[in-house]
């Protein structure tokens, strides 16, 4: 190559043609690289505009902000406890119940279902995921709470209440709003995503592991349990690390559910807020001061925890992808 | 003798009743998973369809304390807002995820960007809201359709880079190797070959990202707020589906109510059959 051009001087017009295209590509190179920027920048500016906004609370009052339970808008006193509280609580609900359904499900999806039936329910799961959160919200508010208040709680009630200790948490009137109505609406809404990143990483265990498990007599239990959970091992935490990321997160299903209350209670029944719920129902009437810099400390706060929430959830993923690559 | 085999009969037994009791619960699991989601879209079937009149589509929303009233300003400025959304991720998301794919491998950034795009698929929407306020709303001093649009388009953003990166990825090498052997520069190779090879691709992520922001409310409810009247102004608060949905089904009224489930009804339609739609195009160009 390098000798043929060499030999044969190129004419002026076909260097004009190579230049032109050199520039082009440099051009075409620059450009999508700074569309590609933009999230990041998208990143740093959030960061960065919360921080700012949320300065005058946070000298206010100090890194006490997040461990005080007062909320005065009239006497200007401000706290992130309960709503920080809410969340965590909230979160945490939901990713008991939803951890082990959706291990079911994808258990179901990779190991027992008909692989006539697998692509139609796979999607139906993905649907489940898709359906916007302000329909979760509504139904929750309409149909699950009342249902949830008038059957689940005094059941629960009468039976987890009465055991000692536990018993606090089932305490309180039932009247379907509340903090583990919220969890479990959040439940329903995180299990599609964390079953199918489960589904995911299950379907890429070798077929050679599970057949030679399958061929010295394991069961399709065992074979689930002994082989493929932990070989997948880092992806389904990280699939449970991206619940949690969405739960956290999760704005208007909560705040149709959980009762907006200013209360830290020991009764999973009790209403309460949390940081998104206490951002949508006040960041529309705040006024310039205090109460607007505390709201931006509230929502610096939850993309913080997401944040970190988030990035280990990747993180360990692509050790999961990674280690999928060396072993292939 | 007998007593080992007495042994393993029982245990046996008894990994034949785990096995049993464990694949039993990932049923009652995946049964569990359809109820919910037959139970969502039963009550919303049932409570939509009785909202949903010719009224609806034509009649803005009612003042509070009026009868009647229909949904025509939101359903509009959802649309305004939905398509100025995807006028903007659509270009700088694609071209965002070309350069990922095309030059992402060796640079370091590249990889940075990749993380953080990751995240910001699922960082709460409405931080996001908060960002825009700042950015836009605490500047020019109101509530507007374009920064409804600018929440919008961050969240739609993401969902379009990494769809075009998997997408541009799935394109065979040899496809490329044999444009750069006619002599073609990058840009000709990106835009006319693995472009157009990964169309459907694309298409589909696009699809989804409209998917996700049609049923997104917390990031309109600091930015494009609502409107009470029918406006096209993207310079001024707009109305659109979430955020009336939001206001009215936590209103005394009745007859908010039911716009409620009307509009409600109305999103899922969108948000379903968007993803169905991508589905079927994605599946059209890998069995073709």
């Amino acid at each position: 190559m390098e000798s043929s051009y060499s030999l044969g001087l190129p004419s002026a017009k076909a260097l004009k043609i190579a230049r032109n295209q050199r520039i082009q590509d440099f051009l075409f190179h620059r450009v999508t690289q700074f569309f590609s920027l933009t999230v990041l920048l998208a990143l740093l500016g959030i960061i960065i505009s919360l921080f700012i906004n949320a300065w005058p609370a946070l000298s206010e009052f100090g890194i006490g902000f997040f461990f005080s339970d007062e909320w005065d808008i009239i006497g200007g006193k401000f706290g992130g406890l309960i709503a920080i509280y809410g969340t965590l609580v909230s979160s945490l609900i939901a990713l008991v119940i939803a951890v082990p359904l959706s291990f079911g499900i994808a258990v179901f999806l990779t190991e027992i279902c008909h692989s006539r039936l697998k692509r139609p329910l796979g999607t139906a799961i993905e649907l489940l995921a898709a359906v916007p959160s302000i329909i979760y919200g509504m139904f929750g508010l309409f149909i699950f709470a009342p249902f949830f208040g008038d059957y689940v709680e005094p059941f629960l009630q009468a039976t987890l209440g009465q055991i000692p200790l536990v018993g606090i948490l089932f305490s309180g009137p039932a009247n379907g709003i509340g903090m583990l109505c919220a969890g479990l609406i959040l439940a329903m809404m995180i299990l599609p995503f964390i079953a199918s990143v489960m589904r995911d990483v299950f379907e890429i265990v070798p077929p050679v592991l599970k057949e030679s498990a399958y061929g010295i007599g394991c069961t399709t239990w065992e074979v689930v349990h002994k082989i493929v959970l932990p070989y997948t091992k880092t992806g389904v935490i990280g699939g449970i690390m991206l619940g949690l990321g969405r739960a956290l997160g999760e704005t208007m299903a909560v705040t149709f559910v959980i009762g907006n209350a200013r209360r830290i209670s020991p009764s999973l029944f009790a209403p309460g807020s949390s940081i998104a719920s206490v951002l949508a129902n006040q960041f529309g009437e705040a006024e310039e001061g205090l109460h607007f810099s505390s709201l931006f400390a509230l929502g610096l706060a939850l993309f913080f925890i997401t944040f970190v929430v988030l990035a280990l959830a990747k993180w360990m993923l692509i050790r999961m992808e990674k280690a999928q690559g060396l072993k292939s | 003798m007998s007593q080992v085999f007495n042994v393993n009969k029982a245990v046996f037994a008894r990994r034949k009743r785990t096995n049993k009791i464990g694949l039993a619960l990932s049923m009652c699991a995946m049964l569990l998973g359809m109820i919910f989601l037959i139970w969502i879209l039963a009550i919303l079937f049932i409570k939509g369809f009785s909202a949903i009149n010719l009224n609806m589509f034509t009649a803005s929303t009612p003042a509070p304390g009026s009868e009647g009233g229909g949904l025509a300003n939101a359903i509009v400025g959802s649309l305004m807002l939905i398509a100025s959304c995807t006028l903007i991720s659509t270009p700088v998301g694609v071209l965002a995820g070309i350069y990922l794919s095309e030059y992402g491998d060796r640079s370091r950034v590249a990889g940075v960007t990749r993380f953080v795009t990751d995240i910001m698929l699922s960082a709460p929407s409405i931080v996001i809201g908060l960002f825009v306020y700042a950015l836009v709303v605490a500047q020019v001093k109101h509530f507007s359709g374009w920064a409804g649009t600018v929440a919008l388009a961050l969240i739609a953003i993401p969902v379009v880079v990494r769809t075009t990166e998997n997408m541009i990825r799935l394109v065979p090498g040899s496809l490329r190797e044999a444009a750069y052997a006619l002599g073609t520069p990058k840009w000709k190779v990106a835009f006319k070959i693995t472009l157009r090879a990964a169309q459907s691709g694309i298409m589909t992520g696009i699809l989804l990202s409209l998917a996700r922001v049609s049923g997104e409310t917390a990031p309109l409810l600091f930015t494009a707020l609502s409107n009470q009247f029918f406006s096209t102004n993207m310079n001024a608060p707009m109305a659109n589906l979430p955020v009336v949905i939001f206001q009215f089904a936590m209103s005394p009224y009745d007859n908010w109510v039911d716009l409620a489930w009307g509009g409600a009804l109305l999103i899922t339609i969108a948000v379903l059959g968007l993803n169905i739609l991508a589905r079927l195009v994605f599946r059209e160009k890998v069995q073709g």
